[in-house]
This record gives structure tokens, C-alpha cells and sequence, in this order.
């Protein structure tokens, strides 16, 4: 078990007149190498919760176990955790600042304190795992695509070897091929690495896709925790969380109560065109 | 009558370097021509970078055409003695919501496009409860706007812009950081104000099933347009679309794989009804 959430509640403006549980009694456990899908609706709570993972936000009330080790012990080092589960907030390319992509994702192994070979080496390494052009390193980050500056701030992440990867909406404002590109590129570094993936998303579509686990939080709580056929399941629920399913979910919801017998729970394109085909019979 | 023509509209980008010198020249938008008719709900699609948010900020003349012209209402972005009537005519709708709105309160901030431009006061009052009313936020007018999802924030920012009267209303990407909620508010409360009080839409977005309900789609590349017709004609054309890194509706693309199956089903299917009554006349015709 990598991270334990014991009864996490985190509570804003405690005492005040805006006091506001972001947080209620959440307790989770993410095992190494997962694939974690992080859904809800605007202030559900998900960034809340996703900033306790490496100890930016301190829960008022519960624990919370890295590795074994509690994170809020007198002993434990913070910065440690900060280094181990990266996170990459939403439009992280604002975060660019430096005259080359390069330097810019040098930036956070250099403030670990690594030698200059160490540092760049992994830079190197962190352009290259998100698919950067070689020939762009020495760019200005401004000269760049969209999608190319989004990949150089997830590399100035990686650079810093984390063992947890948090993408707060990495395709929001993206093409749709861009979307594709850097789900699929993140999909590679999972299976490749290992690295245990966080990915807070709008889209029910990148989700049902990607992710092996579906968390879902509403009011702060965790509503649903499973496998998205599971969770698509309860698409009605959903819907009253201000979330939906994905629109083949509802397309093949649609056909069965229409008396065709279609395998409701397909969420990839490829098995809702074999579930229908199935169901006409004889094409 | 047509509220914006654009005739060969051409905007270049000048890379220069530190000395001031030319580096690059880059054309954003690449002579479009196109017509909009008053009262119509146009959708631009287009990847990253195609010049479709170019094109855009020429409507509200917030960038001027290196070569070419774009009238809007018939007047002349190029004609600087128009600048006001023109941002008047054709109000824009951003991104990210907490760039455009600044008042404290909701009302406040409503008002103040018809303030700065000179409006009396009893009018103003009357406009910002007309605005607040048409995106259905009348309940929050004393609310700080900070308090607000993200969908409620943008339909206080199309209000501050329905303040000003428009004929036509630009939204860039207005969807892309909101949660499906909030997606869905800011669509419905656009599609009503176009039918209803016939302000004309023009809709950029990255999400093809915002499209669906659109007059017209115009489908930009390379600062060029490549493709427009009804949503109709658009998304039957999937194989070329995916070749312009856009996608189709998802239920547009179920049916299309189903074709390809052999399955005789029509091209262009756009909504969920339309899909299951074409899959049940073809079990029917089995």
C-alpha cells in the first residue's frame, strides 16, 4: 500500500461564517502502479484532495500514510514527499518560465540538490518519456504549440522522479488529437515505469479510456471507487452529481430500452461497435 | 443582411529578434472569406493553432487584417472612428472567467460595459436585470462573483456582454475549463439567446458535440477554411476531420464504425434519438 487516507476531513475557514467541509471522511488506499481516474464536479473537492496527497493542504482531522510512513509525524521531511508525488496543476504551461524548455525542467532536480550531470541527465530523461521533439529543447517556451508546452511543464515534473504522478485536467484547452496525444503518451509511462497515475479529469471519455480505477467525489465525499464499467453504471446518480457517463453510455442505454439486447457496460468505441453489431445478428 | 463578411482576410504574425529584425513572418489567417448572417448560430472548429481565435479577434476588431477586409454590420474594422460602435456590435466571450469579470458583485459587474458606455443610469439598471435574467442568474445578482461555479461565472460574463446589446456575441473556447455541468449551462443559456432574442452566436470550441445544434460549422486549417455546410455535412466527413486533428460526435462515430462494419447505417448521425431510430429501421428491414 502506497498512500493511506484514514478518515481524512479537511474543513475551510474553520470557526468562521464560511466554514466549508472540502473534505468529509475520506479514507482511501492507492496501491503502487495504479491507474486512478479522480472525477467531480467543480468543488467536490478533488483539487482539495489531491493537494493533501503530497502535503500542501494539512487535513484538519484523519491521517495520512506514505509508504508506510505518516506524513504528519513530527520526524517526517515534507519536502521528500513533494519530491516523490509530483503534481501538475491545470494550464502548467504557465508555469514555464525560464528563456529554454532545458533550463525550464532543470528547474526542479537542480532545487533538489543534484549534481549538474545528475540534473540534466534527467532532463534529458523526462523530455524524452513525454515524447518532446529533440529538436525543440533549446526553445523558448513561448515558440511552442500548445500541446508541446504542456508536455515540456509535465517533463519539469517528472524531472524530479516522482513515484506519484497527479495531472490536475492535462488535456483542458487541447485539440482533440492533443488530448489523445498526451493521454496516450501518459497511458506509455504508466505501463513503461510503473509510476502510479492521479488524473483529475472533466471527461468522462478520457476516463473511461485510460483509467483502471474510477474515483468519485461529491461534496467531499467519496461517492464511487471502482472500475468505470462499474461506476458508468450509475449514470442517473451521476447526472444529480452535475456529472455524466460517456455518450456511448447513454447511446447503448438508449438501444436496450428499445429492446435491443446490447452489452450496456462497453465504454471503448471498439466494443460498443461489436456489443451492437452482435445484437442485429448476422451482419 | 450579413453581420460580419470577411473578404480575404489575411493576418501575419512578425516574429522579430533582439535587434528588431525580421525573423519569421507567420500567416495566422490565410485570405478567408466567409458570410454570417444576423441571427445565425455559427461554430468555428479548428486544432490548436489553425487560426480560428485569430480569426475571431478581428470580429470585435481587437487585431486588425494585414491584408484584406471585415465588415461587421457593415462597418469596417479598419475604420477607427467605428472602434466603439464595432466592440459594441460584437461582444467576446474568453476562456477563463475569472480574467473577465471584475466587479465585486454580480450586478456590478454586469453593469459595467453600459456604464463605460455612457448609458443613464435607470438603463443600465434595467439592462443588467434583462442580462441576468436571459442567463438565468437573477437569483445571484447580490453575489460575489468569486463564490460562483465556473459555468455561473461565464454566464456572468455573456450577461456583462448582453448589457452592451450586441448582435452578435464571439465565445472562444467558453467551455474548455468548466466541468459538464457547467459545459451544459453556458450551451443551453448561448442556444437560448439565440433563439430567443435572435443575438447572433459565433462558438469556438474544441468539443465537437457543442456543435451539433450550429447553423453553420466552418472548419479552419493553417489559417485557412477548409470545410463548412450544416453539422450534418461536417461530421459525415470523418476520416477528413480526424486528418485535421478534430474528432466527431461520439455517437457520429459509433455509427461511422458501424458502417464500416458493413452495417448499412446513414451518414452524418448527430444525436442519440436520430441513432437508435436508425439502428431499429434496419433490425426492422432485416
Amino acid at each position: 500500500m502506497l498512500i493511506i487516507l484514514d478518515k481524512v476531513n479537511y474543513v475551510y475557514s474553520e470557526g468562521s461564517g464560511f466554514e466549508k467541509k472540502a473534505l468529509d471522511d475520506v479514507s482511501l488506499t492507492i496501491d503502487k502502479g495504479e491507474f486512478i481516474g479522480l472525477i467531480g464536479h467543480t468543488g467536490s473537492g478533488k483539487s482539495t484532495l489531491t493537494q493533501h496527497l503530497n502535503g500542501l493542504l494539512r487535513a484538519t482531522s484523519g491521517s495520512i500514510y506514505y509508504d508506510g510512513q505518516d506524513i504528519y509525524d513530527k520526524g517526517f521531511v515534507m519536502k521528500n514527499l513533494r519530491s516523490k508525488v509530483g503534481l501538475v496543476f491545470q494550464y502548467p504551461e504557465h508555469q514555464l518560465f525560464e528563456s529554454d524548455v532545458f533550463t525550464d525542467v532543470c528547474f526542479g532536480p537542480k532545487n533538489l540538490g543534484l549534481d549538474k550531470k545528475e540534473v540534466e541527465l534527467r532532463a534529458f530523461q523526462a523530455l524524452e518519456m513525454v515524447g518532446f521533439p529533440k529538436e525543440l529543447f533549446y526553445n523558448s517556451p513561448f515558440e511552442l504549440s500548445g500541446g508541446q508546452k504542456r508536455r515540456a511543464a509535465i517533463a519539469g515534473v517528472l524531472a524530479m522522479k516522482p513515484e506519484v504522478l497527479i495531472l490536475d485536467e492535462p488535456t483542458a484547452g487541447l485539440d482533440p488529437k492533443g488530448r489523445d496525444e498526451i493521454l496516450d503518451q501518459i497511458k506509455k509511462l504508466h505501463d513503461e515505469t510503473n509510476i502510479t497515475v492521479i488524473l483529475v479529469s472533466h471527461s468522462m471519455e478520457d476516463v473511461a479510456k485510460y483509467v483502471g480505477r474510477l474515483i468519485v467525489l461529491d461534496h467531499g465525499k467519496v461517492m464511487y471507487d471502482d472500475t468505470p464499467k462499474k461506476v458508468f453504471r450509475n449514470y442517473k446518480e451521476l447526472e444529480g452529481m452535475g456529472l455524466a457517463a460517456p455518450q456511448l453510455t447513454y447511446i447503448l442505454n438508449d438501444l436496450k430500452e428499445k429492446g435491443l439486447d446490447v452489452y450496456t457496460d462497453a465504454i471503448t468505441m471498439e466494443e460498443a461497435a461489436v456489443t451492437v453489431k452482435k445484437a442485429l445478428g448476422g451482419y | 443582411m450579413n453581420i460580419v463578411q470577411a473578404k480575404d482576410l489575411t493576418f501575419e504574425y512578425i516574429i522579430r529578434d533582439d535587434e528588431d529584425n525580421i525573423e519569421n513572418v507567420k500567416t495566422a489567417v490565410d485570405h478567408v472569406s466567409l458570410d454570417i448572417e444576423q441571427g445565425q448560430f455559427i461554430a468555428i472548429l479548428g486544432h490548436n493553432g489553425s487560426g480560428k481565435s485569430t480569426f475571431a479577434k478581428h470580429i470585435n476588431a481587437l487585431l486588425s487584417p494585414t491584408e484584406g477586409s471585415i465588415w461587421v454590420d457593415g462597418m469596417d474594422t479598419k475604420d477607427a472612428d467605428k472602434l466603439w460602435d464595432i466592440r459594441q456590435t460584437a461582444g467576446m466571450v474568453f476562456q477563463n472567467p475569472d480574467n473577465q469579470i471584475i466587479g465585486t458583485i454580480v450586478e456590478e459587474d454586469v453593469g459595467f460595459g453600459p456604464e463605460n458606455l455612457g448609458v443613464p443610469t435607470q438603463e443600465i439598471w434595467e439592462r443588467v436585470d434583462a442580462s441576468l435574467e436571459a442567463v438565468g442568474m437573477t437569483e445571484y445578482r447580490r453575489h460575489s462573483p468569486n463564490k460562483l461555479s465556473g459555468g455561473q461565472k461565464q454566464r456572468v460574463a455573456i450577461a456583462g456582454i448582453l448589457a452592451m446589446k450586441p448582435k452578435c456575441i464571439v465565445l472562444d473556447e467558453p467551455t474548455a475549463m468548466l466541468d459538464p455541468n457547467g459545459r451544459k449551462e453556458v450551451i443551453a443559456t448561448i442556444t437560448k439567446l439565440n433563439r430567443e432574442e435572435h443575438v447572433t452566436v459565433i462558438l469556438i470550441t474544441h468539443y465537437m458535440d457543442e456543435v451539433i445544434g450550429a447553423d453553420k460549422v466552418f472548419v479552419m486549417d493553417e489559417g485557412k477554411v477548409v470545410m463548412s455546410g450544416t453539422p450534418r455535412e461536417v461530421f459525415s466527413k470523418v476520416e477528413q476531420l480526424k486528418a485535421l486533428r478534430l474528432d466527431v460526435p461520439h455517437t457520429t462515430e459509433l455509427a461511422f464504425e458501424l458502417e464500416k462494419a458493413g452495417i448499412p447505417m446513414k451518414r452524418g448521425i448527430l444525436t442519440i434519438p436520430e441513432f437508435t431510430q436508425e439502428l431499429m429501421r434496419i433490425r426492422g428491414n432485416k
